[in-house]
């Protein structure tokens, strides 16, 4: 671990000046996997800047929707009784996520941020594009059980590691973001970057940008919504494939479908020809079956992920019938 | 006799452990205690063409940074004859004695500082650039060969010949993978220098071979060193030997003239203290319509370093478990270029029970015969192999209990049959075993005025229960409320025992407490009522003490002895989605007189989650690239956990071994692991009708 300076920031404003102006300052909140990254000697920050104290835990629900304050605690979030009636999905993803003492800890917007499991990128004695530009992507022809069937490229298929970004992606959720240059709004689905030639860059947040909430609209889709991750063991561990779905039925016809998927992926995956697949048809377990099946479209295994190209149709398949009613 | 052996006690050290006042290696800090850092080599083979560390001894807070190139040559003095933790063909890995690279992760420099933030930070600035050479980092590509110590082949009658006349026959290969034995407690050492004296407190499951084997390394005189261990946070066979850190600590704390303490990182683990090799098995059973074995053949090929020779009873139950004229067991290396592996919980015989009683149920299917008949059909009244009766046997009590509690015979035959709503579901079980070993170990005991008892014994505890059942033996045989029995352990200042391991603690250091405390009783003469302050009094003394040192006797030249279970698993699976659960297992235990049913159940829960992880989860995710396990760590390194555990239920089936001690117990521990993996594929098969023999049985395995 590279000796850093830690500072615990007094307001956003000054958070972000502070960061943007610091080559290799970075913002910290609950640090769950911070830490990891640091100790691993992945990342080397000179200084981090604690915004834990900031004002930005609220939890809101209205009836246009909900306002997640960047540093709310995904527990929190989780047990937040209008958050479950409201938008399952979501608390589903938050409880499917890691364990209660990280979710105890960790915070939304960090959530968002959080950084690939590829072993390759987690190990600084093999090379890695994403992490040391340029050195090679080990993970096309190696050890890449947990790696992605989609949105990779020759540089990297390093996958997305959350759920709850799966989720707020079906939900058309935005994130808001505060910077040097003012304050602005993007939906969660533009967050993230696909690998392409630039694996090291992951999102589009500039220096000095910071999280500050996340806004989900309310909806029929959202409320009839689950959330269904498929993982070797019952607990404590990133999905090999995720589905976070949502429909709105009216008189036995899908009038809106929600189809996202986790763990499959470079970045959250929205699955909108499965989504187009499902709307105006009735509400049967084949019209599920015929639109589920084209998951996997586009797939590109590579060897040891292979067998995700046939789970991730089924997830999604189990998820949409576990929402219709038809599992 | 008070009665204390046989009461279901709660740990006695458990309050010490809850409250954070049991202190393990890591949490002894002499004054002026200093860090260490380790590097690790990154290539697999090779020599080290050049260090650069003076960006590192540049660094703030830096003593030293330790290599081959500034370290003082150590004798590594050899020994008479070798540790039986150690293997005994090959060379322990050496430190900082020369350039050579033997695996990816070998210590390569050692940086002391005074903070451990400051030496992990220097020590990721030392450069260093590899000759590297071309490494065999594949089971395929490494060179097979018979031990060099044994031969590796056992013959009963003539199997080949039984196998081509049998009437029925199965024949298939079964693939175990390497698997890693984190324990909670990361190893660590803290080395402190008097002089010529050495104080380790040091992560170990033996103290007094841990002394042994640093003293040889420096040239000193065994009573030079003193190892203390008085907890151990899990080990499971990752403790047995000496590991080059150790070396390390001592050699980095000579050198700056401080204590210093050495903490390995989890994944510094992964290639630091040995892990179950990876084995690949042929079982190939002929048998008569009616079930009986005629023939036998359990060939295993593990894999070794290029730089010792581990070998370990993959083959044992092969030889033993089942009545069958016609045996052949043959055991191959594979060299490769990794660490060396080493014993795990249950070694061998866990990895062989495995192929052996998942090649049993296939030949009940083969033999449309239901799989406990077919044990039954095949039960060994004596053990075969070395032609000696048993000193107890209680398997078929314990296939009794288990089937019965388990629900056997609800068990439709055909796979694919059995449904609970969504989910198939299958039975399966499977035939455990374990040698019943002991060792000479001695004790000693004290008895004071005030009625209390000192027992001791240089012995550990890495979680059985050893604090708790030793003392439940003294408090018995001095008749003391377990109040007033104090038990001491982990130091080489105590009377000397045996390895703690292979699960022979209580047939060894058992009996050796038990003598010691007779021992004190004989001298007090005390019996007839009188109470120990009567008795010291009219010695004119105010306390009394007597060791005993105890040997086992001929016992094992007359008689096998094992210990016997018979595991019985539930799965549920979900086929379109690869999902594997196990909502129950029974296991039916035979281990001789169980002294704590509490700690003794304990042990076998534990034994049912780790054959849980063995069988599901369990995995090194290896890269022969780099030559480098990928997963080494607790996310991507899967054991279970809470929500993987259904119920368990764990029976005994009475039993008392006098032939095998005085103490009638049989030990308990590895067993706990034996014969749960294989029970969980086979209710795989019967849930699916798909026979998996690659562990773990994995998502992508199960999803069709």
């Amino acid at each position: 671990m590279v000796p850093f300076a830690y500072a615990a920031a007094a307001s956003a404003p000054a958070a972000i000046r502070h960061v943007a102006q610091r080559r290799d300052a970075e913002f910290i909140a609950g640090g769950t996997d911070m830490l990891q990254l640091l100790q691993d000697g992945v990342r080397s920050p000179s200084e981090l800047i604690d915004i834990n104290r900031l004002p930005m835990t609220a939890i809101e629900v209205g009836p246009k929707g909900a306002r997640l304050g960047a540093l709310a605690r995904m527990a929190d979030v989780a047990d937040d009784p209008r958050i479950r009636a409201e938008f399952p999905m979501v608390a589903e993803a938050l409880l499917a996520s890691a364990s209660p003492q990280v979710r105890n800890m960790a915070s939304i917007g960090g959530n968002l941020l959080q950084r690939t499991r590829c072993l390759y990128f987690r190990d600084v004695a093999t090379p890695c594009n994403r992490r040391a530009p340029g050195t090679g992507c080990p993970a096309l022809d190696g050890e890449n059980r947990l790696n992605a069937i989609l949105g990779g490229s020759v540089h990297c298929i390093a996958t997305y590691p959350g759920d709850l970004a799966v989720a707020l992606v079906a939900l058309d959720a935005d994130v808001h973001i505060d910077g040097t240059r003012g304050e602005r709004t993007i939906p969660v689905e533009r967050l993230h970057r696909v690998p392409g030639d630039a694996p090291h860059l992951e999102t589009v947040l500039e220096p000095g940008d910071l999280i500050t909430a996340v806004t989900i609209p309310a909806g029929a889709a959202a409320r009839r919504s689950h959330y269904l991750k498929v993982r070797d063991r019952a607990s404590f561990e990133f999905a090999l494939a995720s589905a976070a779905v949502g429909l709105e039925v009216d008189g036995g016809t899908i009038r809106a479908a929600r189809v996202a998927v986790g763990g499959v992926a470079t970045v959250p995956w929205r699955l909108r020809h499965v989504e187009e697949a499902l709307v105006g048809r009735p509400l049967s377990a084949d019209v599920i079956h015929e639109a589920a099946r084209t998951s996997s479209d586009g797939a590109e295994p590579r060897g040891r992920n292979a067998f995700k190209v046939a789970l991730l149709p089924r997830t999604v398949e189990r998820a949409l019938r576990t929402v219709g009613g038809l599992a | 006799m008070s009665g204390s052996i046989g009461r279901p006690v709660s740990r006695v050290d458990g309050p010490a452990k809850v409250t954070g006042a049991a202190r393990y290696a890591a949490e002894f800090a002499p004054v002026d205690v200093l860090h260490v850092a380790l590097v690790g080599s990154t290539v697999p083979k090779g020599r080290i063409a050049a260090l650069d560390t003076r960006a590192a001894q540049k660094a703030a807070g830096v003593r030293a940074v330790i290599t081959h190139l500034n370290a003082p040559r150590l004798p590594y003095r050899p020994f008479d004859e070798r540790p039986e933790v150690d293997p005994s063909v090959g060379e322990p890995l050496r430190v900082f004695q020369g350039p050579e690279v033997r695996f990816s992760g070998q210590p390569i420099a050692a940086v002391v500082a005074d903070t451990l933030a400051q030496a992990r930070h220097a020590a990721a600035l030392v450069g260093v650039t590899y000759a590297a050479q071309a490494a065999t980092t594949t089971f395929e590509g490494g060179r097979r060969r018979a031990p060099k110590a044994g031969g590796g082949e056992t013959r009963r009658g003539a199997a080949v010949q039984a196998l081509g006349n049998a009437a029925v026959t199965v024949d298939a290969v079964y693939v175990h993978p390497r698997e890693h034995h984190n324990a909670m407690e990361p190893h660590a050492t803290v080395a402190l220098w008097e002089g010529e004296r050495l104080t380790l407190w040091d992560k170990t499951q033996w103290v007094n071979n841990d002394a042994v084997e640093i003293a040889h390394v420096f040239g000193l005189p065994d009573d030079h060193v003193r190892v203390i261990c008085p907890y151990v946070g899990g080990a499971f066979g990752s403790g047995l030997r000496t590991w080059p850190h150790v070396t390390i600590a001592a050699l980095a704390a000579r050198l700056v003239g401080r204590p210093v303490r050495v903490e390995l990182t989890r994944r510094e683990l992964y290639t630091s203290v040995g892990f179950r090799p990876h084995t690949e098995q042929r079982v190939a059973l002929g048998a008569r319509r009616d079930g009986r074995l005629t023939a036998l053949i359990h060939e295993a090929t593990a894999q070794t370093s290029a730089y010792e020779e581990h070998t370990e009873e993959t083959l044992s139950p092969a030889r033993v478990t089942y009545a069958c004229p016609n045996v052949l067991t043959r055991y191959r290396l594979v060299e490769m270029d990794v660490n060396t592996p080493t014993h795990m919980r249950a070694p061998g015989v866990a990895t062989g029970l495995f192929a052996l009683e998942c090649a049993m149920d296939e030949l009940a299917v083969a033999l449309d015969m239901d799989p406990l008949e077919l044990r039954l059909a095949n039960y060994a009244e004596r053990n075969e192999e070395d032609d000696l009766p048993w000193s107890s046997k209680e398997l078929r009590a314990c296939y009794r209990m288990g089937a019965e509690r388990f629900g056997w015979s609800r068990r439709a035959p055909a796979p694919r049959s059995m449904r609970a709503g969504a989910w198939l579901v299958g039975y399966g079980m499977a035939t455990a075993l374990y040698p019943a070993y002991r060792s000479e170990a001695s004790a000693s005991a004290t008895v004071f005025a005030d009625g209390t008892a000192s027992v001791r014994s240089a012995a550990s505890d890495m979680g059985p229960g050893t604090y708790t059942a030793m003392t439940q033996v003294a408090a018995d045989v001095l008749e003391l409320p377990l109040d007033r029995v104090r038990f001491e352990l982990g130091d080489t200042a105590l009377p000397k025992a045996p390895v703690h391991g292979g699960s022979i603690t209580m047939a060894s250091v058992g009996t050796a407490v038990q003598a010691a405390c007779e021992a004190v009783r004989a001298k007090l003469g005390a019996a007839n009522g009188r109470s120990y302050a009567e008795a010291l009094r009219e010695h004119g003394v105010d306390r009394m003490e007597a060791t005993a040192h105890v040997e086992p006797g001929d016992e094992s030249k007359r008689f096998s002895s094992w210990a016997f279970g018979a595991l019985f698993a539930e799965v549920r699976v979900d086929v379109d989605l690869g999902i594997v659960r196990v909502p129950r297992i029974v296991g039916a235990y035979d281990v001789g007189r169980v002294v704590n049913p509490t700690t003794a159940r304990s042990q076998c829960l534990g034994g049912m989650v780790g054959g849980l992880g063995m069988a599901l989860l369990e995995q090194a995710d290896w890269d022969p690239r780099f030559g480098r396990v990928m997963n080494a760590n607790f996310a991507e390194y899967l054991v279970p956990v809470n929500a993987d555990i259904g119920e368990l239920q764990v029976l005994f089936a009475p039993g008392d071994d006098r032939r095998f001690n005085p103490l009638g117990a049989k030990g308990l521990a590895e067993i706990g692991l034996c014969g749960v993996a294989p029970a969980i594929a086979n209710a795989v098969y019967h849930a699916t009708g798909r026979r998996l023999r690659t562990l773990p049985i994995t998502l992508e395995a199960v999803l069709v």
